[in-house]
C-alpha cells in the first residue's frame, strides 16, 4: 500500500486529479448546507450575470434560479451516477467475464456472443432508446447507462481471467480440492483486479459525461438539478448569455479531466512494467 | 594487449535495492580466440557485466567506476551512436530464450537480412546470399526452406542457431552468450556447445560465456571467474578451477552439481500404490482453417507402469517428450482419453465433479516455478490452508498443521503472515511441498521441481525431498530433463521419447547400461562428463 502511494505520488497530473476529485466531491456533501433551498426555486431576476451581486456570485439563469447552487446540487448528481451505474455495471460486467474466462467452451461462446450483442449496437442510442421505454427518473438513467457500459468490462474480465487460469497456483488450488466458485473468488480474480480498478475510475468519467449528454437532450430526471441539464437549458440563450453554458461546461471538464488523470496515475501505479518501458 | 580488458569495475543499482553494487571491483582480460566462462547463481552479477559491456544496462543501473577497454577504446564513454556502430560489428550477443529474440513475425532470413541493413552493408540479394550463407554454416537443416520459415516453425535448437547466425552475421569479434543453453534440452545444448567451439576456432573469435552450469564450463571454457555477489570470488585455467578450486564458495558449487549416482531399488509391496494402464493423451488443436485436416499430437501413448509405496519414478525425456503431459493425467489437470490410473485400487481417470474433487487430495503436485506457483496476493497461512479448509477441516487445525508443515520443510513458522515476494525461489519451494503435503497425499508428483532453481539451492530441496521421503515413507513420480537429477533421487526411471515409455526399469540398469539409442544420447550429452573422469582420476590418484 505504500509503495503503491509513493509510485502514485510520482505521477503529478494524478494528483492534481485526486485535489480536484476531492474538490467536486467537497461541493456535493456541501450542497445541502450551503444551499439549503432547492436549486429550482427562483431567487433574483433573470439573466442576472456573474460577479454582480453579492451572495450570487456566478448569477442566475433564464428563470432566475442560482447558478451556483445548481453547480453544487449537480456535482452530487454527476457524481452519484458516475460511482453507481459504475458499480452496476462492474456488477454485470465481472461475473460475465470471469465465466466465459474461467470456462471457456461453449459457456464462453454464449456469453461473449451476447456481449458483442450489446458492443454492436451505438451505447448513446441505446440509452436513449432504454430511457424512452423507462421512466426518466434517476434510477433508470443509472441502469441506462450501466447496461450501455458494461460489455468492456466482461471483455476486460475474460482476457485477465484467460491468462490466469492456466497458471500454476490456479492448478495447485485445483488440485487442492476448492471448488470452482471459490478458486474465482480467491485466486483469480484479485489477481486480475488492478487493471479493473483503473478501467472503473475512466468508466466514472464516461458515466458523468452520458448523464450529462442525457440530461441536455432534457431525457434525464426532471426532478434533479444536474450539470448537462444546466447546459441544455441554457442552449436557447447560447448568444445572449454565454456563461450559462460555460460553467456547467467546465464543471464537467474538470471533472472528467480529474478522472481520466487519477486513472492513467492508477495505471501507472498498479501496473509498474508498463509504465517503465513507456518512459 | 588483450581484445577486451575490464578494469575494477563496479556497477551501482538504484536506491533502494537489496545491495549497493551490482557488480564490485571487477577484473579480467579477454584474449582473441579465448572463452571465458563468467560462473555464479542467480543475483551473482554476471548478467550484469555482460550487459555494461553491450552498453545494454537498465533503466537507474550505472556503471559508477573502472573501464571496459575494448581494442584500445573505452566503452563507457562511448556515445550512443558509437555504440551503436559498435554492437552487432564488433560485439554480438546470444541471448537465453532464442523464441524472444527473434521477432515473431519476419522470416528467418529477412531477419539475418535485418543485421545488415541495420550497419548498412551489402545489396539486398547480396544480403539474402550472405544470409543462406550463415544458415549453412549454423548446421540448420534445409537453409533453402528454413530460410523462408518464422520463428514458430522451428525448434527451440534451431532457433537458437538462427539466433547465432545474426550475432555472427557481421564477424565480430567478440561474441557474449547470456546463458545460451539453459532454455535446451541437454542433447540440443551439446550440439550448440559443439558450434560455438567450432565457430570459435574458425573465426578465432572471443566468447564471453556466462552459464551458471559447471558442467558446461568443464565442457568449454579455456578459463572461468566466479561470482558471488557481485565479486569475483575466484578466476583462473578451468582445469585448475574446477579440478583444484580454491574459494569456499566455488567448491560448494562444485559439490552442489549432482553426480550421477544410483539409488538402490526399494523392496516392492505386494500391492502398487499408483498402477497405470494404456494411458493415451492425444491433443487435436484446429490450424489454418477449416479446410486443413486438424492437427493432431499424441502427446502419452500407452503408459504402463505400477508406483509401490515408498518408492521413487522418475520420468526424463527431452521437452515434447510427453512427461509433464503425463504427470497432469494423473493428477487429473487433463483427462487422459483411455487408460486406467488406479490409486488405491480404484480408478479416477474417468471420474469427475464432486467424486474427482474427493479424490485429489490423494494425488498432489509440487510444480515447476516457484514464483507463478504461490499466488502472490494470499499469505503463506493462507495458501497452506485453503485445502485442508476446503476438505473440511477447521481452521484452527488447519493452522496448526501448517505451522508443523513448515517447519517439516525447513521454514520459520512465522513465514505464515508473509507473502510469497518476501521469498527467495528456493524458500517458495519449500512452501510448494508443503502446500502438496498439506492433504496427506498418498503420492506427490514432482514435475521439474528442481529445475529453476541455482545448483545450490536445488542440492538443498533435493536433500529436503530425499528427507521427506526417508521420513514420510512417501511414493514419489519425480518428472525432469536432468538425468543427474534423476539419478540422484529415483529408484527406477522411465524414459519417454515422442510420448512413449522407450525404456522402463531400476536407474542402475537405464542410466548405467542404457538399451536404447535414445536413452544412450540424452547420458552422451550431459555436460562435464569428462570433467567427471578428471575428478574420478584425481581421486585416485590422492587415494
Amino acid at each position: 500500500m505504500k509503495a503503491f502511494w509513493s509510485r502514485f505520488r510520482q505521477n503529478r497530473g494524478a494528483v492534481i486529479g485526486l485535489v480536484i476529485i476531492a474538490i467536486v466531491i467537497a461541493c456535493a456533501i456541501a450542497a445541502p448546507f450551503l444551499f439549503p433551498r432547492s436549486p429550482w426555486s427562483m431567487v433574483q431576476r433573470p439573466f442576472l450575470p456573474p460577479f454582480e451581486m453579492d451572495g450570487l456570485p456566478l448569477g442566475t439563469d433564464a428563470l432566475g434560479r442560482d447558478v451556483l447552487s445548481g453547480l453544487f446540487h449537480g456535482a452530487r448528481v454527476s457524481l452519484l451516477v458516475g460511482l453507481v451505474s459504475t458499480v452496476v455495471a462492474l456488477a454485470i460486467g465481472i461475473p460475465i467475464g470471469a465465466l466465459a474466462g474461467y470456462y471457456g467452451g461453449l459457456v464462453d461462446d454464449a456469453l461473449m456472443r451476447f456481449t458483442e450483442f450489446f458492443q454492436t449496437i451505438p451505447s448513446f442510442a441505446l440509452a436513449i432508446v432504454l430511457l424512452a421505454i423507462f421512466q426518466p427518473t434517476l434510477s433508470y438513467v443509472i441502469l441506462a447507462i450501466a447496461i450501455v457500459s458494461w460489455p468492456p468490462v466482461a471483455r476486460l474480465v475474460r482476457g485477465e481471467v484467460l491468462s490466469l487460469r492456466n497458471r500454476e497456483f490456479v492448478e495447485a488450488a485445483t488440485l487442492s480440492g476448492q471448488s470452482n466458485l471459490r478458486i474465482i473468488l480467491r485466486q483469480v480474480l484479485p489477481n486480475a483486479l488492478p487493471p479493473i480498478i483503473v478501467l472503473a475510475s475512466l468508466m466514472v468519467a464516461t458515466a458523468i459525461l452520458l448523464e450529462s449528454s442525457l440530461s441536455f437532450l432534457g431525457l434525464g430526471d426532471p426532478n434533479v438539478m444536474s450539470w448537462g441539464y444546466m447546459i441544455g437549458a441554457a442552449r436557447t440563450v447560447l448568444r445572449s448569455a454565454w456563461w450559462l453554458s460555460f460553467i456547467p461546461g467546465v464543471a464537467i471538464l474538470l471533472t472528467v479531466l480529474a478522472l481520466n488523470l487519477i486513472g492513467e496515475g492508477l495505471n501507472d501505479a498498479l501496473n509498474p512494467r508498463l509504465r517503465k518501458r513507456t518512459s | 594487449m588483450s581484445l577486451l580488458a575490464i578494469d575494477t569495475l563496479s556497477i551501482a543499482l538504484p536506491k533502494g535495492a537489496d545491495r549497493e553494487l551490482a557488480v564490485k571491483d571487477v577484473s579480467f582480460t579477454l584474449d582473441k580466440g579465448e572463452i571465458l566462462c563468467i560462473v555464479g547463481e542467480s543475483g551473482s552479477g554476471k548478467s550484469m557485466s555482460a550487459n555494461a559491456l553491450m552498453g545494454l544496462l537498465p533503466e537507474g543501473v550505472t556503471p559508477s567506476a573502472g573501464s571496459i577497454t575494448f581494442e584500445g577504446r573505452d566503452l563507457l564513454t562511448l556515445s550512443e551512436p558509437e555504440m551503436l556502430a559498435l554492437r552487432g560489428k564488433d560485439i554480438s550477443m546470444i541471448f537465453q530464450e532464442p523464441l524472444s529474440a527473434l521477432n515473431p513475425l519476419m522470416r528467418i532470413g529477412d531477419q539475418i537480412a535485418e543485421v545488415f541493413e541495420a550497419h548498412d552493408l551489402l545489396t539486398p540479394p547480396e544480403r539474402r546470399k550472405r544470409a543462406l550463407e550463415l544458415l549453412h554454416e549454423v548446421g540448420l537443416p534445409d537453409p533453402d526452406t528454413t530460410i523462408r520459415a518464422y520463428p514458430f516453425q522451428l525448434s527451440g535448437g534451431q532457433r537458437q542457431r538462427v539466433v547465432i547466425a545474426m550475432a555472427l552475421a557481421l564477424e565480430p569479434k567478440l561474441l557474449i552468450a547470456d546463458e545460451p543453453t539453459t532454455a535446451l534440452d541437454v542433447t540440443t545444448q551439446a550440439q550448440i556447445l559443439d558450434l560455438i567451439e567450432d565457430l570459435r576456432k574458425r573465426h578465432g573469435m572471443a566468447v564471453l560465456f556466462i552459464t551458471h552450469d559447471f558442467g558446461v564450463v568443464a565442457d568449454i571454457a579455456d578459463r572461468v571467474i566466479v561470482m558471488q555477489h557481485g565479486e569475483v570470488v575466484e578466476a583462473g585455467e578451468a582445469d585448475k578451477v574446477l579440478l583444484d578450486p580454491t574459494h569456499s564458495y566455488t567448491r560448494a558449487l562444485l559439490d552442489a552439481i549432482p553426480k550421477l549416482t544410483f539409488r538402490d531399488s526399494v523392496e516392492q509391496t505386494a500391492q502398487p500404490i499408483l498402477s497405470v494402464r494404456d494411458l493415451d493423451m492425444t491433443f487435436t488443436s484446429r490450424t489454418g482453417g477449416f479446410f486443413k485436416k486438424p492437427r493432431v499430437v499424441k502427446a502419452v501413448q500407452k503408459a504402463t507402469f505400477d508406483l509401490y509405496q515408498g518408492e521413487t519414478i522418475g520420468i526424463v525425456g527431452e521437452s515434447g517428450s510427453g512427461k509433464s503431459t503425463l504427470g497432469r493425467c494423473l493428477v487429473r489437470l487433463l483427462t487422459p482419453q483411455n487408460g486406467v490410473v488406479k490409486i488405491g485400487g480404484q480408478d479416477i481417470s474417468k471420474i469427475t465433479g464432486d467424486a474427482l474433487r474427493q479424490h485429489r487430495r490423494r494425488i498432489q503436485m509440487v510444480f515447476q516455478d516457484p514464483y507463478s506457483s504461490l499466488n502472490p496476493r494470499s499469505r503463506i497461512g493462507t495458501i497452506l490452508t485453503e485445502g485442508l479448509i476446503a476438505y473440511g477441516t477447521d481452521k484452527a487445525s488447519a493452522r496448526d498443521k501448517a505451522r508443523e508443515l513448515l517447519s517439516v520443510v525447513g521454514l520459520d513458522p512465522s513465514a505464515m503472515d508473509r507473502f510469497p515476494h518476501e521469498f527467495s525461489g528456493g524458500q517458495r519451494q519449500r512452501v510448494g511441498i508443503a502446500r502438496a503435503l498439506a492433504l496427506d497425499p498418498e503420492v506427490i508428483i514432482a514435475d521439474e521441481a528442481v529445475s529453476a532453481l541455482d545448483v545450490s539451492i536445488q542440492a538443498q530441496v533435493l536433500d529436503l525431498l530425499a528427507d521427506l521421503k526417508d521420513r514420510l515413507n512417501l511414493s514419489m513420480i519425480f518428472i525432469t530433463h536432468d538425468l543427474r537429477v534423476a539419478a540422484q533421487v529415483c529408484d527406477r526411471i522411465i524414459v519417454m521419447q515422442r510420448g512413449e515409455m522407450v525404456e522402463f526399469g531400476p536407474s542402475a540398469q537405464v542410466l548405467g547400461n542404457p538399451q536404447t539409442a535414445y536413452t544412450q544420447s540424452l547420458l552422451d550429452a550431459i555436460p562435464g562428463k569428462a570433467h567427471e573422469a578428471a575428478l574420478a582420476a584425481q581421486k585416485e590418484a590422492q587415494a
